[in-house]
């Protein structure tokens, strides 16, 4: 009897510790910042309005959710005075979103922000439910009364980062470690190229799929596998820096994605086209504030800043840096785009004419390679 | 195929599989003794994180790995506490290891840092690779087998262990004999429950090394879901090679060798589908070890521990 008293003990006392650990971690997901509170005191008239951000990651991924977290603290930096914000970092997509989503809207929240493609469904049922809270989706297409979509342009700064990696490769072998072969992808892929190839046309990008958007093994062995091939710059479509640590190692030179991942893999990073969300996020909360939010679909670009190049490696020369802001006043000034002719496809053929430029429709479709790359996109 | 390409293929094979044969090793130990552990890519996870973690604040290499090794203690522990002292549900268990390390390592990545700070984008001490003189000159392979870390090394020297182990010594007859029949062990006098609480254990050990190669040795860094499945593959595995540490080597070469196969065909600008390229690992090796198996069966019964996932109950004393 006595033995059995001491193994329900045990047991007892393994779920408390285990319970623990899982209570600290609940805490750990509603992040409220500490300085706010001393303004409610002074300040305290009206009720803070709440805005919730739906997170796929984890906030310190230092990739895509990573961005969206900086853009969220710009936004409590600029009108902390007037709403609160809530996260909900690690949401699978599909069911589980829509209940996350269905509680930060009963928590009180007035503004949700969906930061992930397989959102949208979800995010279009709760807000059919909830007509009073606005909705902004990212990355989808669909829209409703009380919900929006939006996304950015980051094909400008990806033709920029191209035109860098053009200058600089001296095997005339880029390397290019690709998540899905999905539109957003290929449309990276080719801006990419087209950058490439404006300032070095004997240069070719090859792409290798993993078929993860995270998968920090894959993502290092396919970029090991361009870098054994004869690849000396490696660009990437990942949530990982582990494409940029491969290069880092075989002595090679790289270009980020998402965030500046120079701050996290060093010089050897030359720049990185990232996402700048604050200033959609404070643009956007303003407007509810103001009361003049309309539904829409934004697809923002380097005009917007909502897109943007991070600050160029030491390794950099200056007459590469003057390409780059030559044709980035193009991209911020309206005068060209990522996509305007010519653009020729793999085969060689014309695609785009010259002093014509890609519909939003046909780039949002894209399924085919330009000339430069090397690869095939999967038939579906 | 000229040497180069087969030295760079091999290179990566190996730095790339030896988490998973770690992994590997791990679940046959196990499994061998009766316990099925479904928590291998919880426990990789956890041996990981807490590894890198040590590593990083104590600057050592070294005591991250024992920090690992402590990791598969805990959770060996636990796991055999719930399934062979309390007699659980050992699939259900192990399902629950793994949902449980899982979220156990995403929360150490973002809290153990410098100052409660995130874990993720850190440089920490890391096992180097270390070239062995006259060895690394072997035309061919030399420079892919023998420049390697240490992890890789100890790993060479743990497949014959392992394998003569098993097959050749009392202990080992006595752990296959437990996963078999255990019942007939009892009766013999041993203690069943003592054989395969000290395997359970000692299988979570490898798992939490397995974890902590990738975090100091492969990837020298911690990145959340770092493990990205490779637990289920050596479950996979550890089914495919029938439980023999041979064949699981041949399982984890095949597998790893054909994934750096297909990006670099990839990479050189191959017009095969790249949805068939990154299939193609799993279903050679599935398909190589199916075949085997299917020799071998036709020769003699092998195969699952017979008492694998049932609960010993000792008859009582009359």
């Amino acid at each position: 009897m006595h033995k059995n008293k001491l193994l329900v003990l045990s047991a007892l006392l393994i779920v408390a510790i285990l319970l623990g650990a899982c209570g600290q971690k609940e805490e750990a997901v509603v992040e409220e910042p500490a300085a706010e509170e001393a303004v409610v005191e002074e300040a305290a008239p009206a009720e803070k309005i709440k805005v919730a951000f739906i997170y796929i990651g984890q906030p310190g991924d230092l990739g895509y959710t990573y961005e969206h977290e900086r853009g969220r603290l710009m936004l409590q930096e600029a009108l902390g005075d007037q709403i609160e914000t809530i996260t909900v970092p690690d949401v699978p997509e599909g069911a589980d979103a829509e209940k996350a989503i269905r509680d930060v809207v009963e928590a009180g929240a007035k503004i949700v922000f969906t930061t992930s493609y397989g959102y949208m469904d979800p995010t279009a049922t709760v807000a059919a439910e909830y007509p009073d809270v606005i909705f902004e989706h990212c990355s989808g297409y669909l829209t409703a009364e009380n919900m929006a979509n939006y996304f950015g342009r980051i094909e400008q700064p990806r033709y920029l980062s191209g035109i860098v990696a053009g200058s600089m490769t001296e095997a005339n072998f880029i390397g290019y470690v690709a998540a899905f072969p999905i539109p957003e992808v290929v449309r990276g892929i080719n801006s990419f190229t087209l950058g490439v190839k404006s300032v070095n046309p004997d240069a070719t990008v090859h792409v290798v799929w993993t078929n993860t958007w995270y998968d920090p093994v894959i993502e290092r062995e396919a970029a090991v596998a361009l870098l054994d091939e004869g690849a000396d710059i490696i660009a990437q479509h990942q949530d990982t820096t582990e494409p940029q640590k491969a290069a880092q190692e075989a002595g090679m030179m790289s270009i980020g994605y998402d965030s500046d991942m120079a701050q996290f893999v060093g010089d050897s990073v030359l720049t990185s086209p990232m996402w700048n969300w604050g200033v959609y996020y404070i643009s956007t909360v303003q407007a509810v504030l103001d009361g003049t939010w309309v539904s829409h679909s934004y697809w923002g670009g380097m005009a917007d800043n909502v897109v943007m190049l991070a600050d160029f490696s030491p390794l950099v020369p200056d007459e590469v840096k003057a390409l780059v802001e030559t044709q980035k006043a193009a991209f911020i000034d309206g005068s060209d785009d990522a996509f305007c002719g010519p653009v020729y496809n793999q085969a060689g053929e014309l695609v785009v004419a010259e002093g014509e430029c890609l519909s939003d429709a046909d780039q949002l479709s894209m399924n085919w390679f330009v000339e430069g790359v090397v690869g095939t996109i999967p038939a579906e | 195929m000229n040497e180069a390409f087969v030295l760079s293929i091999l290179v990566i094979t190996i730095r790339a599989g030896t988490s998973l044969l770690y992994a590997t090793f791990g679940a046959i130990l196990t499994e061998r003794s009766g316990i099925q552990n479904l928590g291998v890519e919880g426990i990789m996870m956890v041996g990981a994180a807490a590894s890198f973690a040590a590593a990083y604040h104590s600057n050592s290499a070294w005591l991250g790995l024992l920090t690992a090794v402590l990791v598969g203690v805990i959770l060996g522990c636990i796991h055999a506490f719930l399934t062979i002292t309390l007699r659980a549900e050992q699939v259900v268990c192990g399902l629950a290891m793994t949902i449980f390390g899982t979220g156990l390592a995403s929360f150490m990545g973002q809290r153990l840092g410098p100052g409660n700070s995130t874990m993720v984008g850190l440089q920490g001490p890391a096992f180097e690779r270390i070239g062995i003189p006259f060895l690394r000159d072997i035309p061919y392979v030399g420079e892919a087998l023998f420049n390697q870390d240490i992890l890789v090394y100890l790993l060479y020297l743990l497949i014959p262990v392992i394998w003569i182990f098993i097959y050749k010594t009392r202990q080992g007859l006595e752990l296959r004999a437990v996963g078999e029949n255990p019942q007939a062990i009892d009766a013999l006098g041993m203690n069943v429950t003592k054989t395969r609480f000290t395997y359970t254990v000692l299988g979570a050990i490898f798992m939490a090394v397995a974890g902590a190669h990738l975090s100091l040795g492969y990837l020298q860094g911690w990145a959340d879901n770092i493990t990205g499945g490779r637990g289920w593959i050596a479950i996979a595995l550890v089914i495919f090679s029938t439980w023999n540490p041979l064949r699981a080597v041949l399982g984890a070469l095949l597998f790893g060798g054909i994934n750096a196969l297909q990006f670099r065909l990839q990479a050189a600008g191959t017009t095969l589908p790249s949805s068939f390229l990154n299939m193609l690992p799993y279903i050679v090796t599935i398909l190589v070890l199916v075949l085997i198996t299917w020799a071998e069966r036709r020769a003699r019964r092998l195969g699952t521990p017979t008492a694998l996932g049932i609960p010993f109950v000792r008859e009582e004393k009359k």
